[in-house]
């Protein structure tokens, strides 16, 4: 069978989005377990044991009980919104995903396919505006059920997101300015060599910032007002059931799943070994395996700090994001430049961003 | 047709559709969901024009920011479908077909006077944006209207702060 160019390129799109979705699905199922367990181990219980060796087939018990289940919809809720909030919310989540690169590219038949579905000019931006359509699912969500709890869960989501969106923004401008590109895979090449060239280290506070905004952006643990469930109930997703709550549920993790993906390209090199000789074993580039082992120890941070931070207040948080989060991410926006243009290292960035900070600490505090 | 044209005229036509829903309906959070709706399928049109920064930023600042802000508002203050005023009797509806019918003659004569060719192959990716924005021929309305819009902000916080601090 031949094709078109044209049709060449299309059919290799197509099954890259469905390499991707599956990924993403299967990658999902597992975390659900992953989660459930490790989060077991850590409170000294056992998590779900019980369904085929190890419990590894609850997440096949838990779907197939999820589509058997009776869908609700609360008297008095908008049904037009309440059936899209779940779509919504899934749609941009798998949206993000296009333009994260998995690994560089691999040879097929002599011609060289990208593990990208799509190598945007603009891949890093495109992020920030599918993050920011994110918040649309869960406010609509909670405003659709006609319920006070999914309300309040609903608003202070879109809140959060809001305020925290702006510090994950400006983490990422450093690295587009070392990079000088806005394509995630320019952003990823501009690490290459040793460990200490990746973006953890060269910008650190970034990395911070980043780090902590990701973790609010997706909503969980210790940034999970919005289903805060001492004073929520459920917060946005109380009244939903059945496949219309596994698809929120489903967001929330893929949304978690984009992230460490994200965390692992722009700050740990993405599929770049943190050593060059390590980049090739036995002749074959294993950078798709780095790759992975990256996003699954963001993953497993995650779920770490699941274990272990107790939950925000919600003022906290606000003036956390805000008073904190904030200047710090606008202050090293400075320093990165005036590093870049008087070629201070990384030592020097660092006192004089932790100067900066001190002194504006102290006039604040006057 | 190309793919390009096909999913131009698909976004294009979603785009009036969005339009015209926010005007007609009496919802404001259906009007909502609707302007969002028109401002990503214009998104998706820019993107398809070639200048993919400007799709980005389009959904970034009004979808993304603007209308965010407009959904939290209506949501808190929980506003239902709105009741039909009074003044909206049989002159007024002539009055405002009549105004109509004048702002399609006007467009139809501008449009049918229009001899422009068709913009070419465009280079807008971001870094041309840039340079565009910086260079001696747009960058003092650039950075003038930066001034204007903090202008703005402050004008904004000014208002809102109007009674005497505490």
């Amino acid at each position: 069978m031949s094709l078109s160019p044209t049709g060449q390129e299309v059919a290799i799109s197509a099954v890259k989005v469905l390499v991707f979705f599956g990924a993403m699905l299967s990658v999902f199922s597992g975390m659900t377990y992953v989660e459930r367990r490790l989060l077991a181990f850590m409170q000294f219980r056992l998590g779900p044991n019980r369904t085929g060796p190890f419990g590894l087939l609850q997440p096949v018990a838990d779907g197939i009980k999820l589509f058997f289940k009776e869908e609700t919809t609360p008297e008095g809720a908008n049904r037009w919104l309440f059936v899209a909030a779940p779509a919504l919310s899934i749609l941009t989540a798998f949206l993000a995903i296009a333009v994260v690169p998995f690994g560089g590219d691999v040879v097929i038949k002599g011609r060289p396919v990208a593990l990208q579905i799509a190598d945007l000019d603009v891949g890093v931006l495109f992020l920030f505006a599918i993050s920011s359509l994110g918040v649309y699912g869960i406010v609509t969500a909670g405003w659709a059920a006609n319920n006070k709890y999914t309300l309040i869960g609903g608003l202070r989501s879109s809140a959060q997101m809001f305020s925290y969106e702006l510090a994950l923004g400006l983490s990422w401008v450093t690295l587009i300015m070392l990079a000088g590109s806005f394509r995630i895979r320019d952003i990823v090449v501009s690490q290459a060599g040793w460990a200490w060239h990746w973006n953890a280290v060269r910008q650190l506070p970034a990395f911070a910032v980043f780090l902590v905004a990701a973790t609010a952006e997706v909503n969980r643990t210790p940034f999970d007002l919005p289903e805060a469930e001492t004073e929520l109930v459920a917060g946005f997703h109380t009244e939903y059931s059945s496949m219309r709550f596994a698809l929120l549920q489903m967001a929330e993790y893929v949304n978690m799943i984009t992230a460490s993906a994200l965390a692992a390209n722009l700050f740990l090199g993405g599929w770049l070994a943190p050593a060059p000789f390590l980049q090739y074993v036995l002749g074959h580039n294993v950078g798709l395996l780095w790759f992975v082992a990256k996003v699954a120890g963001f993953l497993f941070l995650f779920i770490w700090l699941r274990g272990t931070v107790p939950r925000f207040r919600y003022d906290q948080l606000m003036s956390f994001g805000w008073k904190v989060l904030v200047p710090v991410a606008m202050a090293w926006i400075f320093v990165t430049a005036a590093g870049i243009v008087f070629g201070w290292n990384l030592l020097v960035r660092l006192v004089v961003l932790l100067a900066f900070l001190a002194a504006a600490w102290m006039a604040q505090a006057r | 047709m190309t793919l390009d044209a096909i999913l131009f005229y698909v976004f294009g036509a979603l785009a009036l559709v969005g339009a015209l829903a926010m005007v007609a309906q009496r919802n404001p959070t259906y009007s909502a969901f609707a302007l969002i709706l028109t401002l990503v399928s214009l998104s998706a049109v820019f993107g398809l024009l070639g200048s993919p920064f400007i799709a980005v930023l389009q959904v970034i600042v009004y979808a993304g920011a603007i209308m965010v802000l407009f959904l939290f508002v209506l949501m808190l203050l929980n506003v239902k479908a709105e009741a039909r005023e009074k003044g909206s009797g049989v002159p007024f509806r002539l009055l405002g077909v009549a105004l109509g019918v004048v702002l399609v003659a006007e467009m139809g004569s501008v449009l049918a006077a229009f001899r422009h060719p068709l913009a070419g192959d465009f280079d807008a990716s971001a870094i041309e944006v840039a340079y565009l924005l910086f260079s001696p021929q747009y960058l003092y309305v650039f950075e003038a209207t930066s001034v204007l819009i903090l202008a703005a902000l402050v004008g904004a916080v000014a208002l809102a702060r109007r009674d005497p601090a505490p």
